[in-house]
């Protein structure tokens, strides 16, 4: 009875018919309503497979690219929790890692961080962070919190860049002033940032639980980054 | 593919009207003795029987040939049809199992929905327990009330992790068999669950009430007294100083802890092997942490000052014989003078 009232009406006016319809309270108004996907997901597949290299690899460096863009500039958008990646906290991490190496056969002053512990400290503490922010009723899946954090050590990977750079002037209190103002920059830099990502999928009263380990975590990279000194 | 079986049995697609009265009797694949009876019954002559056969199964073949060919192209992967689908099926199959397994795996294992309940904290209960910690309770008479969280002593050890690593970051530290921040987690982690384990077992063995969750939880909040003096004092290199803290501020949290153990224990020889273990374990932690990760710095002055003289030192030294008389006090003189001096700097 709905299809004949509606098929009268082929005015351009479309929705002026439906306001005298009504539905008598005895038929029921149920049904199915399939979409065919079946060619489009077949469309989908085979694009992805025959495409060549390059393109693909075009495709990630510029989601990735996206991404960063969203770190440097944090506003409040979901393009970070909702396309999650992880290629941009890797190519981060093995940065920061191979920047932290003093690049001396010296088994003496073998005092500073090693590739592996950079590494293992960065993944276990996002992993902590993750598991922390899951127990406290965060709302976050476990990848999109990692991918979060992962990004956000992009201040603290320029702040090491620059720091390597002032390092090749000559060593002294101002040369350790320059750097400790920089990673200090660098440390709200990415506290904020990763904030703005983190908080919304927390329980608003704490918020403040959630971020701590945050600020504890990029509190251990900025000090393992301004306490490098290449021999 | 095609089928020649039986004669009439095959006759599926391609049955004419005089054979579609039975055709719901061969559904199954028929049996010889239902196909010759109606073989016999619609018509005379065999050899005609025979041609009809003939045609049939050759239309029975285009037939199948073209059911098969529709079915290639509808078919997904371009397998053909029925060697095609009996691989899906089992693939799908086994799909569908290993993850139905490893889900189950998953479910048991990495449930941390087991911890969940012991996170349920707000920020103002964290802050309060912190600063109670600090403040022993006089009252012993009946046991203490002790809350079953571990938020706050988790974010406490790590949070001693990250002063451990500035204190041995400042000091230059050298550690050979191993990295800094193993070294630092190791030590953090390894004293708030060992000695939480092992002052439980000793509770066990007094008969006090207490769980192994309010241990790890009493004893992580102990170690706010230890992050507030290590982290003054690996700022502020003065051992007076240090000292002053150890007593004050670690004392406080120890008399803290002992106090509760005490509500929770009877008997005064119960009372005192609990709690005097805990009370020297945990202030003697304070020293550890303090005196094994800094001490280079004191090198590090004595260098700055002249040759490494060490500031405790009972060796007879050879007096020179061909110096005057005249230049040997001075210079012995000067040699006590600085080794004093020394020791009064590094004390």
């Amino acid at each position: 009875m709905l299809k004949r009232v509606l098929s009268c009406h082929n005015s351009p006016h479309v929705f002026a018919g439906l306001s005298d319809i009504s539905i008598s309270q005895d038929i029921p108004v149920e049904g199915e309503i399939t979409i065919p996907v079946r060619s489009r997901v077949r469309e989908f597949d085979s694009s992805t497979l025959n495409e060549s290299v390059q393109n693909t690899i075009m495709r990630d460096l510029k989601a990735v690219g996206k991404k960063f863009m969203h770190v440097l500039y944090p506003r409040k958008s979901n393009t970070l929790l909702r396309d999650w990646d992880l290629w941009g906290p890797l190519i981060l991490c093995v940065t920061l890692a191979l920047m932290l190496q003093r690049g001396s056969v010296d088994s003496e002053k073998d005092g500073g961080p090693q590739f592996a512990e950079v590494f293992v400290i960065v993944w276990f503490g996002a992993v902590t962070i993750t598991l922390n922010s899951k127990l406290l009723g965060g709302n976050i899946s476990f990848f999109q919190s990692l991918c979060v954090l992962g990004y956000c050590i992009l201040p603290l990977t320029m702040a090491m860049l620059v720091c390597r750079l002032v390092l090749l002037a000559e060593p002294g209190p101002v040369n350790f002033m320059v750097r400790l103002f920089v990673v200090i920059i660098m440390f709200a830099w990415s506290i904020v940032a990763s904030t703005a990502f983190l908080a919304d999928s927390q329980p608003p009263n704490r918020k403040a639980l959630a971020v701590y380990p945050v600020f504890l975590f990029y509190f251990v990279i900025s000090w393992m980054i301004l306490t490098f000194t290449p021999q | 593919m095609a089928t020649p079986a039986a004669p009439t049995g095959g006759a599926r697609n391609g049955a004419g009207p005089e054979w579609g009265g039975f055709e719901e009797n061969i559904q199954g694949g028929g049996s010889a003795v239902i196909d010759m009876e109606n073989m016999d019954d619609t018509s005379g002559s065999s050899f005609e029987d025979m041609g009809e056969l003939h045609q049939r199964l050759r239309e029975e073949e285009v037939d199948a040939d073209a059911a098969a060919a529709e079915e290639e192209d509808g078919e997904f992967l371009g397998m053909k049809g029925f060697k095609g689908q009996l691989s899906r099926q089992v693939a799908d199959q086994m799909w569908q199992a290993g993850k139905r397994q490893a889900s189950r795996a998953f479910s048991l294992y990495a449930n941390i929905d087991i911890l969940r309940p012991y996170f349920d904290v707000e920020p103002a209960q964290v802050r309060s327990r912190l600063l109670e910690s600090m403040i022993p309770i006089k009252m012993v008479s009946f046991p203490q009330k002790i809350a079953g969280e571990l938020y706050g002593p988790l974010m406490l050890v790590f949070t001693l992790v990250a002063i451990l690593l500035h204190g041995m970051k400042t000091s230059d530290t050298i550690i050979r068999e191993g990295t800094l921040m193993g070294t630092a987690i190791g030590t953090c982690f390894g004293y708030w669950l060992g000695v939480s384990s092992f002052i439980y077992f000793l509770a066990y063995l007094c008969n006090a009430q207490i769980t192994m969750l309010q241990m790890l939880a009493l004893l992580g909040y102990g170690l706010f007294g230890h992050c507030i003096v290590l982290f003054i004092t690996y700022n502020i290199h003065l051992h007076a100083l240090f000292y002053l803290f150890w007593l004050l501020v670690g004392g406080l949290s120890t008399l803290r802890m002992v106090a509760v153990l005490v509500s929770r224990t009877v008997g005064p020889t119960q009372r005192l092997l609990l709690c005097g273990t805990l009370a020297t374990l945990h202030m003697l932690f304070l020293l550890y942490l303090h005196f094994a990760y800094h001490k280079v710095v004191e090198g590090i002055l004595d260098t700055l000052e002249g040759p490494n003289i060490p500031p405790i030192q009972r060796v007879p030294r050879d007096i020179p014989a061909a110096l005057p008389a005249a230049r040997l006090p001075t210079t012995v003189l000067n040699a006590t003078a600085r080794a004093v001096a020394v020791t009064l700097q590094s004390h």
